[in-house]
This record gives structure tokens, sequence and C-alpha cells, in this order.
């Protein structure tokens, strides 16, 4: 593997950017979100640089490497902080550093009325460096320090706004969950350490062919636990909801386009081990099916417009997880999915942030209405987001949702029928719910506070929108013209025998399509035909209820999870208090009981005294008696 | 004449002495039983000197006299200052340490 020297630049910049805003402090104020966006820019610069010289290297000659220095040593076992940029590394970072760029420029202006804004961009050029580590890492320990890294990050900026209690218990649910998968992570790196001797993807990937089963499915397990809580899949989906608590830019670049692809990242990285594990690679697309329906049907019932995006990101990665559970010829497609769900996403995102801007910060969709016509760019660019998720050709997601519906078709026997229905299922409720956000926010009457006036959100923020619309409407295209983005992955997947085809992709797309158009049609008569309330009907079918409180996850989670603990803690609570508490204070109780005792010998008086030194030496001399007999 | 009976002589003495320290108030008459004390064990051990037949007794007997000596200056001086400042040599007056 080729050797460079360059790569390190892509996570230094940011690093020294988030580093340099924090260190200055206050004096940054006026140019650290300038010098923020600049490095954010400049490692951009590098990563196509990057690019160009690897499109210039013949296919088995792209993956490059640089060591930056020895970790680990301890005796034979060594580890090096060693970065890797392959194919597939490469469209990640191209992806993190051009999204998080126009993020970052959007920011300048959606965050130019808050005080902290520079600690804002100091966070986010953390979050864009740790992120890129993720990606560049050449083994699980390296990707581990990026894993964590992103889940701090991730942290600050849900909890950017701490001073509302709300917001940081959000933050502080969104870590907990993340722990949890984290662990995952950990534990997958300790039986692979443990069965191969090795962390790296190289030896980790060489060791497949002799390591049992076994511990191939327990590591694919816990790489999927991991994916799990970084990519709000089910069962710990449960924080993405409340991470929306986070400034918008924040929900678009770590919630929407980047952060939450990392499980995905992660189970194509691991392609090797899910490949020779089959029931691990039939967990994650279980896990993939049910958390696309999940995401799909909590979306349907969100009043909040962000909350709504949400739920529709953790259905679009479980789409994404499917894919990549359908082995080695579904990885690519979940990794175009991904890019393409990365441009029209973020900027439906940002296109939310801008109608917020423009409203007072009011989420509630109940509240919006007829907005198109006062933001008209933001419309724009949402509804072409909106195409683009809903796959209608020929915008990104056609290309890219209709492959891993099509890949679930084929995959053979009564899985493929089954997964081909759950994913066709899922882009008409996707239709349904979209089109509802569609309408309640930018057409019908306007049923704003008297407060509100709508206006169109300054060019520094409708910029970004537009790029990112341009790439929901072209990238699909450009990834899928001539298999691109397959044939620029496949070195790294096995090569993979065809299946049978059951169903053509033209079928599959006009499957998708009739879906698609029926979801639409729901949506239409249910709230453009009627007068939408203002406020949230509270007279609904207990599914509506069920769906608002996100399916009763947190309930469940509460009564499963946190109940057992409360109890647990307050047993222990009174156990430290009764056994060791009492331990301490009996302790104290015996010395200042018996010291009072004695308090009564000393009477002052030298005779007593005297008596007792005299009742001593008798007893002494008795005692010596007694023995010496 | 038996060597025994001065034995028994420093014990009473000794026993005198010691009843004396417990029972009496004075000042002075605990300090003189106490040097009744002290001489009862003079005399065991000049006793005990003669009966083994070697000088190790009587040597501790003039040690045990000069302490006795030193112990006479002092703790006459505290008695002495003792009663010039309160006006009684009673041992139970002096009592102020409990409080």
């Amino acid at each position: 593997m080729m050797t460079s020297t360059t790569l390190v630049y892509l996570i230094a910049l940011p690093l020294a950017g988030s580093a340099i805003l924090l260190l200055a402090g206050r004096r940054s104020d006026k140019w650290g979100h300038l010098l923020a966006t600049g490095l954010s820019a400049s490692s951009f610069f590098v990563g196509l640089y990057q690019l160009s010289l690897m499109l210039g290297r013949s296919n088995s000659e792209r993956p490059i490497t640089q060591k930056l220095f020895e970790w680990i040593s301890v005796g034979t076992f060594k580890i090096d902080a060693s970065l890797m940029l392959d194919q597939l590394s490469i469209c990640f970072v191209l992806l993190i550093t051009g999204v998080g760029t126009l993020i970052h420029i959007y920011s300048i202006s959606y965050m130019s009325h808050d005080a902290d804004r520079r600690r804002f961009f100091a966070f986010l050029n953390l979050f864009i460096a740790a992120m890129l580590l993720l990606v560049l890492g050449d083994s699980y320990l390296n990707l581990y320090v990026g894993w964590e890294g992103v889940g701090l990050a991730s942290y600050l900026l849900i909890g950017f706004w701490n001073q509302k209690p709300a917001y940081a218990t959000a933050s502080k649910k969104a870590f907990v969950m993340n722990r949890v998968g984290d662990m995952g992570l950990s534990f997958a790196i300790m039986i692979a350490f443990a069965t191969m001797g090795t962390v790296s993807f190289s030896g980790v990937k060489a060791a497949v062919d002799h390591t049992s089963t076994a511990a191939l499915t327990s590591i694919g397990i816990m790489l999927l636990v991991a994916a799990t809580g970084k990519s709000a899949q089910f069962p710990l989906q449960a924080w993405l909801g409340d991470a929306m608590a986070g400034p918008t830019p924040v929900s678009a670049l770590i919630h929407a386009a980047t952060m939450v692809t990392a499980g995905v990242y992660l189970i194509t990285r691991s392609n090797f081990i899910f490949d020779a594990a089959p029931t691990a690679q039939l967990l994650v697309v279980i896990v993939g099916a049910i958390t696309l329906m999940f995401g799909a049907l909590i979306g349907t019932a969100k009043d909040d417009i962000k909350k709504a995006l949400a739920a529709s990101t953790m259905s679009q990665i479980g789409y994404m997880i499917l894919g990549a559970g359908l082995g080695p010829v579904g990885y690519a497609f979940a990794i175009m999915h991904l890019l393409t769900h990365g441009f029209f996403k973020a900027g439906m995102f940002l296109g939310a942030g801008s109608v917020m801007h423009g409203m007072n910060d009011e989420v509630n969709m109940r509240k919006y209405g007829a907005l198109r016509k006062f933001m008209p760019i933001t419309f724009a660019t949402f509804g072409l987001g909106y195409l683009a998720i809903l796959g209608v050709p020929p915008f990104a997601g056609f290309y890219s949702k209709d492959m891993i519906i099509e890949t679930a078709f084929n995959s053979g026997g009564a899985k493929g029928i089954i997964l081909g229905c759950v994913t066709l299922l899922g882009a008409g409720i996707t239709a349904f719910y979209m089109t509802r956000v569609m309408i309640l926010t930018f057409t019908g009457k306007s049923r704003w506070d008297d407060e509100a006036h709508p206006h169109e959100s300054p060019w520094l923020m409708w910029l970004p929108m537009a790029i990112l619309a341009i790439g929901s409407v072209t990238s699909g295209y450009l990834l899928s013209h001539g298999d691109a983005l397959v044939n620029w992955l496949s070195p790294l997947f096995e090569n993979h025998a065809e299946h049978a085809e059951l169903l053509s992709p033209l079928v599959v797309s006009g499957l998708a399509l009739a879906m698609v158009a029926i979801g639409i049609a729901i949506a239409f008569i249910k709230y453009s035909r009627n007068e939408v309330a203002a406020v949230a009907p509270t007279d609904v079918s207990i599914f509506t209820t069920i769906a608002r409180q996100d399916l009763l996850q947190d309930r469940f989670n509460e009564a499963v999870f946190m109940a057992p603990g409360k109890v647990l803690t307050a047993v222990l609570v009174k156990t430290d208090e009764a056994v060791i508490d009492g331990a301490v204070r009996g302790a104290g109780r015996i010395a200042l009981g018996s010291g009072s005792a004695l308090r009564g010998v000393q009477t002052g008086f030298v005779r007593s005294y005297a008596a007792l030194i005299l009742l001593g030496a008798v007893a002494l001399v008795a005692a010596i008696w007694v023995v010496t007999q | 004449m038996n060597a025994a009976n001065y034995l028994y002589l420093s014990a009473l003495l000794f026993t005198i002495g010691a009843v004396g320290v417990v029972i009496r108030r004075n000042a002075i008459v605990v300090f003189m039983c106490i040097e009744l004390m002290l001489n009862a064990a003079n005399l065991s051990f000049v006793t005990f000197s003669r009966i083994n037949g070697d000088l190790n007794g009587q040597v501790i007997a003039f040690f045990t006299m000069v302490v006795a000596a030193c112990e006479v200056v002092v703790g006459l001086a505290i008695i002495v200052t003792i009663y010039r400042s309160r006006r009684s040599a009673s041992i139970d007056d002096a009592s102020l340490l409990k409080r």
C-alpha cells in the first residue's frame, strides 16, 4: 500500500481550528467563524486533491496510508496511530468536509445572533476532525477514538443551549444511549483482539478465514450494537428525536448527514466479518427493516418539523443498514443511499432551519402554512429535497432507494419478499409523511402566531441550501451512471455471484412509484382538502397517540431499564446508609461511648489515682504469683 | 536472727505507707508515707543482699536514697508553693484538673 504524508492535514486543519477557537476564547469572537469555515473548506480541498491523486492511480494502488506515530507497543503487539484513505473513506471524507463546509457557511448567518457563536464553530470543527478520524482510522482502535470524538461533539452541540434544562437533558440522553452502543464497539474490539490478536482492518480481514464462526458472529453482533447506538437504530433509537434540541445546522450535519451514518460505515467497513457471519448479517437486516418502519411511523405523527425530519432520518438510515445487511451486493447501494441522503436530508434540515429563522424559532408545523409565497427559495430547495427523498425520477433518491428495494426483493426466498414489501411500504409511508410536512409548512392557509413575520433567509443561508438541492437532484444520477460508485467501491468487497432476479428494475421502480403516489394521495386527501387545526387534535386514534410518543420507546426504556435501575440505586443507597455509613458511625459511637464511660475514672483526686496504681500493682503481683506457682 | 523477719517488717512498713497514701489528705503526711514505702523497699533490698551474700542490693539501696532525696526536694517545693497559693495542704483541694 502506498504511503502518503498529506493525509494528516485532513484532520489537523479542523482540529487546529477547534483548538485555536477554544483557547483564544472571546478574543476570537470577531473572526472565529471565518477561520473555522476556512479550515473546514481547506480540509475539503485537501480531500479533493487526494481524490484527484487517487483517480490517477490504478485500482489496486488507490488505497494510501500514513503512519502518524507508534501508539501502543506491548511485547509483540503493536498498534500505530495510522490513517488509511481508500475508495470508501474518500466518499465519506468528501461528504463530511463538503456538507460540513456548506453548513459552516450556513451557520455564520444562522447563529449570528448568538453570543456564543465562536464556541459553536469550535465544536463544529471538533466534530469534523473527529468524524474524519473515524473514517480514516486504519484499525478498529483508531476508529474508536473518532467514534468517541463524534459522540463528544454531538453531546456538546445538542446541549449547546444548555441553559434550557430540557436541552441539557436531551444531550445527556443522547450521550448515555450512545455509550450503550460504544460498549458494543469496545466488546467487538476486545473479542477481535482475543481471537485474532489484531485489531487493524487488514489484519482482521486476513484472519477471518481461520477464525471460528461463533467468534465472528459475536464480533458482528457487537458491531451491530455499536451501529444501532450511533446510527439511532432499533432498539437504541430513542435519542435522535430529542437530539433535535441542538441548533438546526447541527441537526443537519451531525444528526442527518454524517455522524448518524457512522453505523453504516462501520458495517460496510467490516464487510469481511459480516460476509462470514450470516447470523449477524441477518440481524443487521432485521434491525434495518424494523427501524425503517419504526421511523416512518413516528414521522407520520410528529408536528415538530425537526422531529418529523429526525424520524425520517431514522427511517432512511434503516434503509442503509438494511442494504448493508444484504451482503456484498448491498454495500455499495447502502453507501450510495448514504451519500444522496447526505445531500437531500441536510438540505431539508437547513430548509427547516430557514423556516424557523423566519418564524421566530417556531417548530410546530401546525403554526406554519402558506410559507411558499414568503420563502420561495426555501420552498424550492426543500421541494427538491422532498422529491429526492420520495424517489421521484430523476432525483437522487430514485436511484439509491430503488436500488435497495430491488436488492431486497432479489435477496432470495421468503426473506427477499418480506424485505421487499417492507421497503416498498416504507417508501409509501415516507411519501405520506414528507407530503404532510410540505403541505403543513408551505401550502394552505397561514396559521401563524400574531408576532410571526415570515421572510426569506439571507444569501449566506440559502446558498448552501441551493448547493445541497443541486446535489439532491444530480447526485443519484452521477453516482449510478454506468455503475460509477459500484465499480469505484468494488475492490473493497468480495465479488458476488448474481442472484436470480425476482423482479426486474423496471417493475421495482413502477411498484415504488405506485406506493409513493398512494402515499402522496392519502396525504393530500387528509391535509390539503380539510382545514388543518392550529392545535394538535386530541381526539385521535390510539395509533396516532402511540406514534406521537415515539411508539412508546421512552416508556419501554423507562419501564424496563430505568425503573429497575432506580430500584437498584435506591437499594444501594439504603445499603450504603445502613451498612457502610453504619459501620463508620458505629466505630465512632463505640469510641465516644467508651470514652465517656472511662471519663468517670478520672476524678482529679490524687488519692484515687494512687489507689488505682496500688490496685494495679497488687493485681500484677497476684498474676505473677498465680503464674509462677 | 531469721532474715525473713526483716522482710515481714518491710512488708508491714510498705503496707502502712501505701494505706497512708490512699487514705490521708494532708500532703505532708502523704509525702511521709511515700518515704516510708521507699524505705520499706530499701529494707528489702538490704535484706536480700544479706541473704544472697552479695552487695548488689546495698548498692541499689543507695540509689534509692539519692532518688528519694531528689524527690523530697522537688515534692516539698511543690507542696510549699501550693500551700502559699491556696492556704491549704489538703491534696483533695488540689483536684483542679478535673474541671
